[in-house]
């Protein structure tokens, strides 16, 4: 399990994550000047780039667990094209992208070269996109994870394809506008009763760990991929990483609707080991999914005129269920 | 170049039969080419093998038409495998089996081929016998050898001793002399 | 050390010794000799350090060699027919990237129909994925071949498959000389990638070329594959000198001084055409024989060299182009253009089918009589029969059922016949 800092931050309407009140050694990554840059600056992401900002948190604290001894792999994607374009890189680490499916095998051969030469300084983390883990990906995804391989891999999940365009993959949400899942007809956007749990899979395959963590929690992510990197074995991390222009949001509201996810239940926040939840992240005070929908032009359909409260219901139901499948909420005593 | 051709069944050693008799044909200096031809894996399905045997390097690469000896290890396959085709009047024809060859429906075959040519063997009773399982291919082996005389029982005996070792090559070994025997009671006779 | 083995425990033994440090292999039929060889090689620690990676495809396999070669271990995996296809994105992948990848291709012939026997349709159908491909006429080739490519893929840093006939040569069992480890380790030196993922020298590889730059990009991968035409024979000329045997190299002449008639070929059937032309210059014609171990790049001008003093050249290939006609044809033809030689192009083999010495006699008869037009592709051993008979069904009946199974049905092939 990975370890808190000694303070709890409530959220008082600022978005300062509170380092100043910690002791240095408590303090994050980011807050460092000495931190890596692993992604540094001059990429092409887009203003509020959720997956941006995951991606150097992550990478960040990687380089820092491993002293800077990190090669990555990466999948086809936003992060892969906003990061290389040609001639610039803003990887300031070993990095190597091959295709869109073939992340997480990459990732596997580059741990496999490492063992066959006795590198054991050297550790290797595999990414890429919802896509590119879910769909395209996931055949290699669970092959590197029954075999064990030894690879931190990260899935920054935006929920559709983004790069592209915003189509649906595998990890839209029900009733959520994509590209080919638009508002016409009788169901509203994406379907209810489909798309794939990364998380819940991940544990069936009893990897050493397996956490979700979203860019609202800086201390909570930084603290997972310590702790991932203190492990050996398939190891998985599922970010949620906001997407202002596939989510239709302000780009201002990429931090806010990460925490809100979180808030509501939709995005069940937790770690697990050896396939079984060994913690959650609670739930204060539990938001009504509304106030999540509502910043959000993807859902807008269901608000207006004809507003589709039924479906609202659907979402709340969903966002419940998880409260109560993962024990997001405190118990209060009476 | 003695071209041989063996037909059986998936599982019953067929492909190592003909790999064992191109070792054999090594073994004496000679050059030697084994291979199969059979569809995906499975138990049963109809085998073919082929081994040429020369004193120069051997460059073909096509199935054997013309066998000069054709070894049956299945006579279940009589009905379903044209087993015979391409066999000439002076082929040696080697099966495995009890039964008499007027019982097999093979009388015709007899008149095509020298007499002392065509020989059965009881090869699956004797690997039963001094194997313990009804593999027959090593003692098909040492019939072949005692038939034509193209490789020596020693040479077969050492290439079942490779490939198979204790209990497992004692058998196959004792099967293949047996076999030997029996074709061939005088083992002064051996190389052709 | 010479021994009777059989082709896949030869190849299986040769790469070992060739130290590859990763290994990943998805099982198919014809492959899965070599790669379970190199398996218990790698178990028992007579082949390590390596790690043999039990991926879950041949997408998954190339990936993994992809990141293998990337970290600058040498990298090594075996497939067929279609798992090639199913790593065809990330064939063009290694090649683009410039990974020195060394690939046994164990050809096969590619689906629908499904068909585990083999062709060269799998090799031919990646022939522009970037990869240097070398045939393999024998075994003794193959394994030859194999550590001649490793030097090749390094020394160029590009990747290199060896085709080897799946079942023909692959289960085929004759003598064969293993090179013994000292002799390899003196040939080919330790793996220098000319591109490492370093953490002490970071690098980022595989970006996005837009088109600015995309076209210069691929004309260096085509001249840097052009530069094996020159690579090519100066290995195999040291691989003469190390282990004192001819092989590799472009191009395997036969007999084809004063030959009138030419014939040429890809992989094993250059052993039956060999023996052909040794019969029919017995009986006084002059033929010879033209085998191409390096086809890609396609060595040019030296088959135009090889076959420019010819009356008629006989191209037997195992493969060919739905749609427009054969491949080996037309490359050939290419490299004979205005120059007088009338070149046949003949498909053989396909799916297995046997390419007999009597067929390539007989076909030889009717190219030497005129009865084939140079023009037209022409399949050796057709049955026009049936297959004129499966025509006409097409044309009566919408629902006239699946080719296969009509053709069997007219050849009786599923029907018991007397001995």
């Amino acid at each position: 399990m990975a370890s808190r800092p000694p303070v709890k931050f409530f959220q008082v309407g600022s978005f300062a994550a509170g380092n100043r009140l910690l002791s240095e050694d408590d303090r994050t990554v980011q807050s460092g000047r000495d931190r890596s840059n692993a992604l540094t600056k001059g990429h092409r992401a887009c203003q509020g780039c959720g997956e941006a900002l995951g991606a150097r948190y992550v990478l960040d604290a990687a380089m820092r667990a491993t002293q800077g001894r990190l090669v990555a792999a990466n999948a086809t994607g936003c992060l892969e094209v906003f990061s290389t374009p040609y001639p610039e890189s803003s990887w300031r680490l070993p990095w190597l992208h091959s295709l869109f499916g073939n992340a997480p095998a990459v990732a596997a051969g580059m741990a496999a070269a490492l063992r066959a030469k006795g590198r054991t300084d050297v550790r290797v983390i595999g990414q890429g996109g919802d896509g590119g883990t879910l769909d395209i990906g996931f055949a290699c995804l669970s092959g590197m994870f029954e075999r064990g391989d030894d690879v931190l891999y990260v899935c920054y999940d935006n929920e559709a394809y983004m790069n592209t365009g915003v189509q649906r993959s595998g990890a839209t949400p029900p009733a959520a506008r994509t590209a080919t899942t638009k508002p016409v007809g009788e169901e509203p956007g994406s379907a209810f009763g489909q798309g794939k749990n990364a998380p819940l899979i991940a544990m069936a395959h009893e990897i050493p760990y397996v956490a979700t963590a979203t860019v609202a929690d800086l201390h909570d992510l930084e603290a997972k991929v310590e702790r991932a990197m203190s492990l050996h074995g398939a190891r998985y991390l599922h970010v949620l990483v906001p997407c202002p222009l596939g989510w239709g949001a302000r780009a201002a509201d990429t931090i806010r609707l990460a925490r809100l996810a979180q808030e509501t239940g939709l995005f069940p926040v937790f770690e697990a080991e050896d396939g079984e939840v060994v913690a959650v992240s609670k739930i204060r005070r539990p938001v009504p999914v509304e106030e999540y929908l509502r910043l959000q032009r993807r859902f807008a359909h269901l608000f207006g005129d004809a507003p589709r409260t039924d479906v609202i219901e659907r979402l709340q139901a969903i966002a419940d269920r998880n409260i109560r499948r993962f024990g997001l909420v405190e118990e209060v005593a009476a | 170049m003695f071209e041989v051709r063996v037909h059986g069944r998936g599982g019953q050693g067929v492909v190592t039969a003909a790999e064992l008799l191109s070792v054999a044909a090594f073994r004496e200096g000679k050059y030697a080419q084994a291979f199969p031809t059979f569809g995906s894996e499975r138990t049963g399905a109809p085998v073919t093998a082929f081994c040429r045997i020369a004193d120069s390097a051997i460059r073909a690469r096509e199935p054997i038409i013309e066998p000069d000896a054709v070894v049956v290890q299945d006579p279940t396959l009589l009905r379903q495998v044209d087993v015979f085709g391409g066999v000439g009047p002076d082929a040696y024809v080697l099966l495995n089996t009890t039964r008499s060859l007027d019982d097999l429906g093979l009388a015709q075959l007899a008149v095509r081929l020298r007499p002392d040519r065509l020989v059965a063997v009881p090869a699956t009773e004797l690997a039963r016998t001094h194997l313990g399982r009804p593999l027959p291919n090593a003692a098909l082996l040492g019939a072949f050898a005692a038939l034509t005389g193209v490789v020596s029982l020693e040479s077969v005996t050492e290439a079942i001793r490779r490939r198979f070792s204790g209990a497992t090559g004692d058998g196959n070994v004792a099967a293949a002399t047996a076999a030997f025997d029996e074709v061939r009671p005088d083992r002064a006779y051996a190389h052709a | 050390m010479r021994d009777q083995l059989e082709g896949s425990q030869g190849i299986a033994r040769t790469v070992a010794r060739c130290r590859p440090e990763v290994i990943s292999a998805y099982p198919i039929s014809p492959q899965t000799h070599i790669v379970e060889a190199l398996s218990d090689m790698v178990r028992t620690g007579e082949l390590a350090p390596c790690e043999f990676m039990l991926v879950e495809s041949e997408f998954a396999a190339m990936s993994a060699a992809i990141g293998a070669s990337a970290m600058g271990a040498r990298a090594y995996t075996a497939t067929a027919s279609q798992g090639l296809l199913y790593m065809a994105e990330a064939l063009f992948n290694a090649s683009g990237l410039g990974l020195p990848i060394v690939m046994t291709l164990a050809n096969r012939a590619i689906g629908a129909p499904i068909n585990i026997w083999n062709d060269h349709s799998d090799a031919m159908s990646q022939r522009d994925s970037g990869w240097i491909q070398l045939y393999a006429e024998s075994n003794q080739a193959a394994i030859d071949l194999h550590v001649q490519a490793f030097a090749l893929a390094e020394e160029l840093s590009l990747p290199v498959m060896v085709c080897v006939d799946g079942f023909v040569l692959t289960h085929a069992v004759e003598p064969l000389d293993v090179p013994e480890q000292t002799e390899v380790d003196a040939f080919l030196p330790p793996f220098e990638p000319r591109q490492v993922l370093d953490p002490d020298d970071p690098v980022t590889i595989g970006a996005m070329v837009g088109p600015e730059a995309f076209t210069e990009v691929r004309y260096l991968a085509h001249a840097k594959q052009m530069q094996a035409l020159d690579l090519v024979p100066e290995i195999a000329s040291r691989f003469t000198q190390a282990f004192g045997r001819s092989s590799g190299g472009l191009l395997r002449r036969y007999r084809t001084e004063g030959a009138e008639t030419v014939f040429v070929a890809l992989g094993s059937v250059l052993g039956t055409i060999e023996d052909v032309v040794d019969g029919l210059r017995e009986s006084g014609e002059r033929v010879g024989a033209l085998g191409i171990t390096c086809f890609r790049p396609f060595p040019l001008e030296e088959v135009r060299e090889a076959l420019a003093g010819a009356r008629r050249v006989v191209v037997v290939e195992r493969a060919f182009a739905v749609g427009i006609g054969g491949i080996v044809g037309q490359n050939v033809r290419l490299a004979l253009e205005g120059l007088p030689p009338v070149v046949h192009d003949v498909v053989a083999g396909l799916g297995g089918r046997a390419v007999t010495r009597r067929s390539l006699e007989s076909l030889l008869a009717d190219v030497r009589a005129g009865r084939l037009e140079p023009g037209r592709l022409h399949f050796l051993d057709l049955d026009t029969g049936l297959v004129e008979r499966e025509l006409q069904r097409l044309q009566e009946r919408r629902r006239s059922g699946p080719h296969a199974e009509n053709i069997l049905r007219d050849l009786g092939a599923v029907a018991a016949r007397p001995y």
